[in-house]
C-alpha cells in the first residue's frame, strides 16, 4: 500500500518522470484537478486540470473526499471495462497525487481462485456426504438434496426399479427430500430409459418441459423453465438417473456448471452403485445366515429356556457354537434341547453348525434314543470327508408332576451343570465320544429332575476357557462357573443365562475370546405369565 | 396429575414386592391392574417399572441385593414389559425410524428397552438392538435400514471410550446419535465431550427431542481425535494397554505394605478402568466420583477402605512418567482424603 503522507512535493511541470510515468497520476488540490500525466489523460479524458475532479470520475472524487477527511486504506473503482486501485500520496501543501494501478487481471485471478476454491470445497463436501452412507435410500436423498441446492432449483433421483415401480426421491432447493415409489413409463421421458439402464453411456439430455409427464413436475414448484436428464454412472451396476428442474429457460449449462455437474454425477453414481451392491450383499448374507443364527427361544409352558450367544469375532454374527430347542412328537409334549460346538470358528464353522443342526432336526422322530441320534449324526459327519468334528449335548425335556425331567447325553461335550434350589451345584454324570472322528462311538445318558427354581446349564468351552480376569492371563475355569451358578439358585432362566454370560464377559474384558454359547433350562417357580411371545404353535408357546 | 402420580407410586410399590420375591405372576398382575385402572402405559414403563429398576440399583448399593438377585429382578421386569407390549395398543408407526442400542459391553439393557417401548408407544418405528451388540453390527444395521437417528444407552463410565467409537462410527455413517444413561455424567457433560448430537436425561426427554424432528444431520468430516485433542499424548493408550499389569503390581504392592486383605483384585481393576476413562476424557471428577462411590459401597459391605489411598500412591509411582495420569491421581487422592477421611490408613494398618 502506498501511504506516503509526507512525500516530497515534486516540481510537477519540471519533472520529466511525472509526465511519462507508466501509471496514471492525477494531482488534486481542494476539489479541483491541478495536474494530470499522460497516462491519466488517455485513461480519463474527462479529468482536466482546473476542473472539479467529480466531473471526470465520481468514485475517485469520493475517494479523495474520504482521504482528505482522514480515511485510509486502498480504494478501487471501475473505469470503463477495467478496474483500478487508487493510491493517494499527500503533499505538504495539502494537495494529493492519486496514482491509479490497473487491477483488472489480479481481480479476475482472485475471482477465479475464489470460484475454484468454492467448487473444490463443495465437491469435497458432496463426496464426504455421499461417502457416509451405504443405504440406497439415504444416498438418493443426499443426491437429490445436494443437486437441488447446488445444480438446479429442484431435483429428482430415479433409481432402477423392479418391473414397473421405481423409487423416486425429489427435493426442491432448501427443502426436505421426499421418497416415493412410482409406477412410471421411463420411455415417456426422452433419455430416461437409457439413463436408467446404465449402459451404453448417454450424455445429459435437455428436454422440453411441455413434454414432461405430470409425475416429473412437482406442483408446488411452479413454472419450469428447463429440464435436464443426467445418467448416474454406476460402473457395472445401474445407479439411476438425476433429473434437474430449473426455472431458467436457458437449455444449457455454463462451462463451469458442466464440469461440476459431470463430477457430481460421477460421485453420486459411485455412491449409489456402492450402496446398491452393499444392500444386495447384505440381503444375501442375511438370507444365508438366517438359519445359522441362534434361535429366539420362546417361553414354553412349564419349562423356561434362555440362551446367550456371542461369536468370537465382532464382525460376525455366527460361529461354531450353537443351540436349539425342538418340540418332539405329534403332540409336541416333549422337547429336545441341543447345545454344541463345532471345532474351529468363523463362517466355515458356522456353516458346519447349520449341517449338524439340520441332521439333528431330521432325527427328531427318534430323539428318545440319544445314542442312536448321536451315532447317526456321527455317520453323517464321517461320510462328509470333513476333518471337522463336533461336540454336543442332547437334552430331552419333559414336564412331570415333580418338576422338569431331563435326560442328558454328552457327545464328547463338557458335562452340564445343575444348580439346585439350595444353591448346591452338581455336574451331570454323562460322558461320550466326540462326533465325526471315530466310526464307533459310545455314550452314557444321565437323568436329572429339576424341582421348581432349579436350573440345568449347558455351555461351551468359550465360558470356561475364557482368559482374562482382573490380574490378566487367568482362565475362568469350571470352579468359577460353579461359584457363579451357585448364586443363581431360584432364578428365572433368563436371569441365569444373563448373569453367567455377564460374569464371563467381564472376566474376558476387552480381550479376545472364543465363541460363547449358553443354554439354561429351568423349572419355573410357581405360576407364570402367559401371553408372551405368542407366535408359535400349540400351548407351549403361549 | 397427583392421582396418576399416586397410582404410579402405589403400583411401583406393589411391583417391587412381587419382584423382590421373584413372583412374576404377581408382577404381571400388578401391572395389568394398573393399566385397567387407567394408568397410562408410558407411566407404567417409566414410573413403575423404571422406578422399581432404580430401586433395584439402590438396594444393591446398600448391599441388600446381590448382583444375581439384581439379574433376577431385571428378568422379571423384562417379562412384565413383554407382557405389557403384548396387551397395550401401539399406534401404527408414523414417526421417524430410530435404532435403540446399548453401548457394547453394557449389561444394563433395561433403560434402552424402556426407551424403545416408549418410542414405539409414541409412534416411532423402532429397531431395538439390545445390549451386547458389537459396533460393526450396529453400523451394518444403519446402512441396511437407514434410520433417522441412533439412541445409544450407557450406564457404565468405563465403556465411554467404546461409546465414543460407536458415536463417531454412527455419525460417519450419516446417522446422528442421541445418548443417555448415567455413564454420560451429570448433566450429560461427557455426551458433549464425545461429540454426541443430542443428550437426554431420561426416556421422556429423549422421546420429546426425537419427536421435535430429526436432529441436524452432520456432514462435516469429524474425527474422534477432534473431540479429545489431549489423546494425542498417548497416555490413555499406553496406560490402558498395561492395565492388567498395573493391577498386578498394585495388588502385590498392597500385599507387601500389609493392606492385602478385604478388597479384591476386581476392586483394583475397576479403579484402573476408571483411571483410564478419566484419562480418556481428561476429567478428574470421573475418577474421584468413582472412588467416593466405591468407598461407600465397600464400607456398606464391611470392607476396609484403607487400601484406597495406598493403591492410588502405588499407581502414581507406576505411572510417574505420565504427567496427565500423575496429575489425575494427585487430584483424586486429595479429593478422596477430603471427602472420606477413613480412607487414610489408620495406625494399625
Amino acid at each position: 500500500m502506498v501511504e506516503t503522507e509526507h512525500a516530497v512535493r515534486q516540481d510537477v511541470p519540471a519533472d520529466t518522470g511525472w509526465r511519462g510515468a507508466p501509471y496514471p497520476g492525477v494531482v488534486v488540490a481542494g476539489e479541483a484537478v491541478s495536474a494530470v500525466n499522460a497516462a491519466a489523460e488517455r485513461l480519463l479524458p474527462g479529468v482536466v486540470p482546473g476542473r472539479p475532479l467529480r466531473e471526470g470520475s465520481a468514485w475517485l472524487a469520493d475517494a479523495h473526499g474520504a482521504f482528505t477527511a482522514g480515511a485510509r486504506g486502498p480504494v478501487s473503482g471501475r473505469i470503463g471495462e477495467r478496474s483500478f486501485e487508487a493510491h493517494p500520496a499527500a503533499h505538504a501543501d495539502g494537495s494529493v497525487t492519486w496514482w491509479l494501478v490497473d487491477s483488472t487481471d489480479v481481480d479476475l485471478a482472485r475471482e477465479q481462485l475464489r470460484v475454484e476454491r468454492e467448487r473444490t470445497a463443495l465437491l469435497s463436501k458432496v463426496s464426504s456426504a455421499l461417502l457416509t452412507s451405504l443405504n440406497p435410500d439415504r444416498c438418493r436423498q443426499l443426491t437429490a438434496q445436494l443437486a437441488a441446492d447446488h445444480l438446479a432449483d429442484a431435483a429428482l433421483v430415479i433409481a432402477p426399479g423392479s418391473g414397473r415401480e421405481f423409487p423416486v426421491t425429489r427435493c426442491t432447493r432448501g427443502g426436505t427430500p421426499v421418497h416415493d415409489r412410482l409406477a412410471i413409463e421411463p420411455e415417456e421421458v426422452t433419455g430416461l430409459a437409457e439413463a436408467l439402464q446404465g449402459f451404453p453411456p448417454v450424455p445429459s439430455r435437455w428436454i422440453d418441459p411441455g413434454s414432461a409427464p405430470d409425475w416429473l413436475v412437482t406442483e408446488e414448484f411452479g413454472e419450469i423453465g428447463s429440464i435436464v436428464i443426467t445418467p448416474l454412472p454406476g460402473h457395472g451396476v445401474p445407479a439411476g438417473a438425476l433429473v434437474l428442474l430449473r426455472r431458467s429457460r436457458h437449455q444449457a449449462y455454463t462451462e463451469d456448471e458442466e464440469v461440476f455437474a459431470r463430477l457430481f454425477a460421477a460421485r453420486a453414481g459411485s455412491a449409489m452403485s456402492a450402496a446398491r451392491l452393499f444392500a444386495a450383499q447384505a440381503s444375501i448374507t442375511e438370507i444365508l445366515t438366517r438359519d445359522l443364527l441362534p434361535p429366539v427361544l420362546r417361553r414354553v409352558d412349564g419349562v423356561e429356556f434362555a440362551g446367550r450367544y456371542r461369536a468370537a469375532s465382532d464382525t460376525e454374527r455366527v460361529g461354531g457354537d450353537f443351540y436349539d430347542v425342538h418340540p418332539v412328537g405329534v403332540e409336541g409334549d416333549d422337547l429336545l434341547a441341543v447345545l454344541g460346538d463345532v471345532c474351529g470358528k468363523g463362517l466355515e464353522a458356522a456353516v458346519m453348525t447349520g449341517k449338524v443342526r439340520g441332521v439333528v432336526q431330521a432325527l427328531l422322530p427318534m430323539s428318545d434314543d440319544h445314542s442312536r441320534v448321536l451315532s447317526l449324526l456321527n455317520d453323517a459327519l464321517l461320510s462328509r470327508h470333513s476333518t471337522r468334528f463336533v461336540t454336543l449335548v442332547l437334552a430331552s425335556v419333559a414336564r412331570s408332576t415333580a418338576g422338569v425331567r431331563l435326560r442328558l447325553t454328552s457327545g464328547g461335550h463338557l458335562p452340564p451343570l445343575v444348580v439346585r434350589a439350595n444353591g448346591v451345584v452338581e455336574e451331570v454324570p454323562t460322558t461320550g465320544t466326540l462326533i465325526g472322528v471315530l466310526s464307533d462311538i459310545t455314550s452314557t445318558t444321565a437323568e436329572v429332575v429339576l424341582a421348581p427354581g432349579e436350573t440345568c446349564l449347558l455351555y461351551t468351552d468359550g465360558i470356561t476357557e475364557a482368559v482374562g480376569g482382573p490380574l490378566g492371563g487367568e482362565m475362568f475355569g469350571e470352579e468359577r462357573l460353579r461359584t457363579v451358578l451357585a448364586s443363581c439358585a431360584g432364578m428365572p432362566a433368563e436371569a441365569v443365562a444373563e448373569h453367567v454370560h455377564m460374569v464371563a464377559a467381564e472376566w474376558i474384558g476387552d480381550g479376545g475370546h472364543d465363541d460363547i454359547a449358553l443354554l439354561a433350562v429351568t423349572a419355573p417357580r410357581g405360576q407364570h405369565l402367559t401371553a408372551v411371545g405368542g407366535h408359535g404353535r400349540g400351548r407351549y408357546t403361549t | 396429575m397427583t392421582v396418576t402420580a399416586d397410582l404410579a407410586q402405589q403400583t411401583a410399590d406393589a411391583l417391587w414386592d412381587a419382584v423382590v420375591v421373584g413372583d412374576d405372576h404377581a408382577a404381571g398382575h400388578v401391572v395389568r391392574r394398573a393399566l385397567d385402572d387407567g394408568l397410562d402405559p408410558e407411566s407404567v414403563l417409566l414410573d413403575v417399572i423404571g422406578g422399581v429398576q432404580r430401586k433395584v440399583g439402590a438396594e444393591w448399593a446398600a448391599d441388600r441385593l446381590t448382583v444375581a438377585q439384581e439379574h433376577a429382578a431385571t428378568a422379571i421386569n423384562e417379562r412384565v414389559i413383554a407382557q405389557l407390549s403384548a396387551t397395550v395398543h401401539y399406534p401404527r408407526p408414523h414417526r421417524a425410524r430410530i435404532a435403540v442400542a446399548c453401548v457394547d459391553g453394557e449389561w444394563h439393557a433395561l433403560p434402552a428397552r424402556l426407551l424403545a417401548e416408549v418410542l414405539a408407544l409414541r409412534g416411532f418405528r423402532v429397531d431395538y438392538l439390545g445390549a451386547q451388540i458389537p459396533t460393526p453390527h450396529l453400523i451394518t444395521h444403519l446402512h441396511t435400514t437407514g434410520p433417522e437417528a441412533v439412541a445409544l444407552s450407557g450406564s457404565l463410565a468405563p465403556r465411554l471410550p467404546t461409546a465414543h467409537a460407536t458415536i463417531t462410527a454412527c455419525q460417519a455413517a450419516g446417522t446422528p446419535v442421541l445418548v443417555g444413561g448415567s455413564a454420560f455424567g451429570p448433566g450429560g457433560r461427557y455426551a458433549r465431550r464425545l461429540g454426541a448430537d443430542l443428550w437426554a436425561p431420561d426416556a421422556r426427554t429423549a422421546a420429546d427431542l426425537l419427536a421435535r424432528g430429526a436432529p441436524l444431520r452432520r456432514q462435516d468430516a469429524h474425527q474422534p481425535i477432534d473431540d479429545l485433542p489431549h489423546l494425542a499424548d498417548q497416555e490413555y493408550t499406553l496406560v490402558a494397554r498395561s492395565g492388567r499389569r498395573l493391577v498386578r503390581s498394585v495388588h502385590a504392592g498392597l500385599d507387601r505394605a500389609g493392606h492385602g486383605t478385604g478388597h479384591t483384585p476386581e476392586d483394583l481393576a475397576h479403579i484402573v478402568d476408571y483411571l483410564c476413562t478419566a484419562l480418556y476424557l481428561d476429567d478428574t471428577s470421573l475418577l474421584t466420583g468413582y472412588l467416593t462411590w466405591t468407598a461407600d459401597i465397600l464400607a456398606v459391605r464391611g470392607v476396609r477402605t484403607a487400601f484406597l489411598v495406598p493403591a492410588l500412591d502405588l499407581l502414581a509411582t507406576e505411572l510417574r512418567d505420565f504427567p496427565r495420569a500423575t496429575r489425575l491421581l494427585h487430584e483424586a487422592r486429595a479429593a478422596i482424603t477430603r471427602t472420606t477421611p477413613d480412607t487414610e490408613p489408620g495406625p494399625d494398618a
